[in-house]
């Protein structure tokens, strides 16, 4: 026969087993060799630490002294890639975030992966890279983790959750509970540009558009901040619904009434561009590199000066106050000079139709 | 796109103030005047304008917005397309949370329907392409504005030959609203700002005729800020002089005779048909709707979805609030049930609905009602 390089089915035949080294099928998630090649392999050598190399099913952490911070965030994000990040850099640094935003210096992550089977593993290992990069730079470490593969069409790639723990420093309390009436409002720069990007890198803008998710741990920021501004009030990262949302949300757990400038409000003008043709308001626009910080007036300059000294905080700028009228009520200043509400969020956010 | 003239010029706070100042020193009296497009009314809650502008002129809030005008038995009828298994059902963002007679599209979705929000009529073209398995079903909604590319789905759809695409169609048009309005005995309406959009298209002489007949003043008026005070200036002066013209206060948009190639476009789909308006009733050639020669992408037509019995809230006050007749403050169920989250009519539903323009950005001025 001319070709015989294929066996044919004719006469004893034995395939040998195809190696599934290229995309993730679902016996890596059965418990058996697959799973142990696989984490040994893939995760290990991005995710490596002394708690996950013993092998064991938890981790033992040293003791730090002060109150423990745990926080968990689950991370859905469609593209898994994106400009300026990707999931696992999402991953890592919205835990980091929350737990940062407390006051706590975080430093441990665990993080569970829903893998979907025909995952490329070339692109596991590139989110496994990214997370440990943003790791690297946030100072933490990975102690635990577990994976599962479910049947393709059960999930959009992979899906990651990850935990956080952090030690707070005794005595320190920053939480939405504390913003003072007087308190000055500060952001650590322009807002909108993760929720852009992710829409823009969808196809869904109609237009190309340069903008760069702003994706980074905050952790080293805040401390400069709380170095400069130690009673600080409250810190959150303005992540789902904006800077008016959780404005809104730490108006309400305070019961303060709120004041923003409209113009002191940093936006990227591609963001704004955008905002403008699609009808979205940038307040309402996903962040995940920013902070905003309450700040009592004595320190609101020291506060703002120590965001300009870190490379996330460049732009960072005083853009309102807190008050005394209208608990639970956020207003801004408009351009013109007007008063109006913010609100939250009302669901999803739609295009408008002309 | 470039930022500095609407940053610097159009939304700044001394010319703004300038030009209010301008209409200020020529008032006698008070005015009503209405913007008739919904995008001017959340721009002008948006910015607060409202609170800048002399107490004496009174702003009332047109029915142009296509989302709040649609008719519950056109949403019904979505409502039931969708639901269908084959169907792929596409819509601007802003219809799938109106309410229907008992639920909306969101919630269709959500129990397992194949709604798409799409950003353009071309999108769901390009869906039906992609999906020759599947009946893909754009609803075409909205005003003058709307129409050329609604209308440009159509003939994209015919000359791809596709078999699977249709438009659920609800075409309305400015200026019959304006007759509804005007002929009201109840009207307050003294003088119009036109909707810079609808003018981008159509141009604004069909509005002469209106104005003649009905002695009221008007001016093709843009978006910005500075643009609505400018469209306000323009009419309070006519007023105040008593000249019933139509002018352009939006000249670096909309020439008179519009944009022909748009108009040519909606010439060769769509034919004036009756309209129902949500809230207003019927009113005669009002809309347009498909010429017979497009019947095939007729989605009414292509659904057997004539016997809709619909059901609307009888706390919804929203036909005056759409005539201009009441403001949404003056509705019992501002706030509390009615809330963007909840809502019990449609112009608590797009952000160019008046009802949802005050709750989201006025709702201060009724503490005292929300107790």
């Amino acid at each position: 026969m001319a070709d015989n390089s294929f066996p044919t089915m004719e006469g004893p035949f034995c395939p040998l087993p195809l190696k599934h080294d290229e995309q993730i099928i679902l016996g890596h998630g059965s418990g058996g060799r697959l799973t142990h090649n696989l984490i040994k392999e893939i995760f290990l050598p991005y995710l490596s630490s002394p708690a996950l190399q013993s092998g064991d099913d938890f981790a033992r952490l040293t003791e730090a002294s002060g109150e423990l911070i745990v926080s968990t965030d689950c991370h859905i994000v469609s593209p898994l890639f994106f400009p300026g990040g990707d999931i696992g850099r999402l991953a890592v640094c919205g835990t980091v975030n929350d737990i940062a935003v407390s006051g706590a210096q975080p430093l441990y992550l665990t993080t569970g992966f829903i893998l979907e089977e025909g995952l490329p593993v070339q692109t596991l290992v590139r989110i496994l890279e990214s997370m440990r990069l943003a790791a690297q730079e946030a100072g933490v470490q990975f102690v635990a983790g577990d994976t599962k593969v479910v049947e393709k069409g059960k999930a959009d790639g992979l899906f990651i959750t990850t935990t956080g723990i952090g030690f707070l420093p005794k005595g320190r309390i920053i939480n939405g509970h504390q913003a003072q009436p007087g308190d000055v409002i500060l952001v650590s720069g322009s807002i909108g540009d993760h929720g852009i990007a992710v829409l823009a890198e969808r196809g869904e803008l109609g237009f190309s558009a340069k903008i760069q998710s702003d994706v980074a741990p905050l952790n080293g920021l805040i401390q400069d901040l709380l170095t400069a501004a130690p009673h600080t009030h409250v810190l959150r990262d303005p992540t789902r619904g904006g800077l008016a949302t959780t404005l809104n949300e730490i108006a309400a757990q305070s019961q303060v009434g709120m004041i923003l400038y409209e113009n002191k409000i940093p936006i990227n003008p591609a963001v704004q561009a955008a905002c403008e043709m699609l009808g979205f308001d940038p307040l309402y626009i996903a962040n995940e590199g920013k902070i905003i910080a309450i700040v009592p007036p004595q320190e609101a300059e020291a506060a703002l000066n120590a965001m300009h000294h870190h490379p996330y905080g460049k732009l960072a700028s005083r853009i309102g106050e807190v008050t005394r009228n209208e608990p639970g009520r956020v207003l801004l200043k408009t351009n013109i000079g007007a008063t109006r509400i913010l609100d939250m969020l009302a669901g999803e956010i739609l295009p408008r139709i002309c | 796109m470039d930022l500095s003239l609407l940053n610097q010029t159009l939304r700044d706070e001394s010319q703004v103030k300038a030009e209010i100042e301008k209409i200020r020193r020529i008032l006698t009296r008070r005015w009503v005047l209405m913007e008739i497009c919904g995008g001017q009314t959340h721009a002008i809650m948006q910015s607060g304008l409202d609170q800048l502008l002399p107490p004496e002129i009174e702003l009332v809030h047109g029915p142009g917005c296509p989302v709040c005008v649609t008719p519950l038995e056109l949403i019904d009828k979505a409502l039931a397309i969708a639901a269908r298994p084959e169907v792929i059902f596409c819509s601007f963002g802003d219809m799938l949370r109106v309410p229907g007679s008992n639920r909306d599209l969101f919630a269709l979705r959500a129990s397992g329907a194949d709604v798409r929000v799409v950003y353009s009529p071309l999108d769901a073209v390009k869906i039906a392409q992609q999906n020759p398995d599947r009946q893909v079903v754009f609803f075409a909604i909205g005003f003058e504005t709307t129409a050329p590319p609604n209308a440009m789905s159509v003939l994209q759809a015919k000359r791809l030959g596709l078999k699977n695409y249709s438009v659920l169609v609800s075409q309305v048009l400015v200026p019959p609203a304006m007759h509804a309005i005007l002929s009201s005995p109840h009207n307050r309406v003294e003088g119009f700002l036109l909707a810079g959009h609808v003018c981008t298209v159509m141009g604004y002489q069909d509005y002469l005729p209106i104005a003649e007949q009905y002695r009221v003043p008007m001016a093709v008026t843009g978006f910005e800020p500075l643009d609505l005070v400018r469209g306000i200036f323009t009419v309070v002066k006519l007023l105040e002089n008593n000249q019933v013209r139509v002018e352009n206060a939006y000249a670096r948009v909309v020439k008179p005779e519009g944009n022909p190639a748009a108009q040519a476009i909606i010439q060769k789909v769509f034919q004036p048909v009756d309209r129902n308006w949500r809230g207003i009733g019927r009113i005669p050639l009002s809309g347009w709707g498909l010429r017979p020669e497009f019947a095939e992408f007729d989605a009414e037509l292509r659904f057997d979805v004539a016997a809709i019995q619909t059901h609307e809230s009888p706390l919804c006050i929203a036909g005056q609030i759409l005539q201009g007749l009441k403001k949404p403050l003056d509705c019992p169920a501002f706030a509390d049930p009615c809330t963007p989250q909840n809502p019990l009519g449609a112009p608590m539903v797009s952000a160019e609905g008046a009802c949802a323009a005050y709750y989201r950005f006025a709702r201060s001025s009724t503490l005292s009602k929300e107790g």
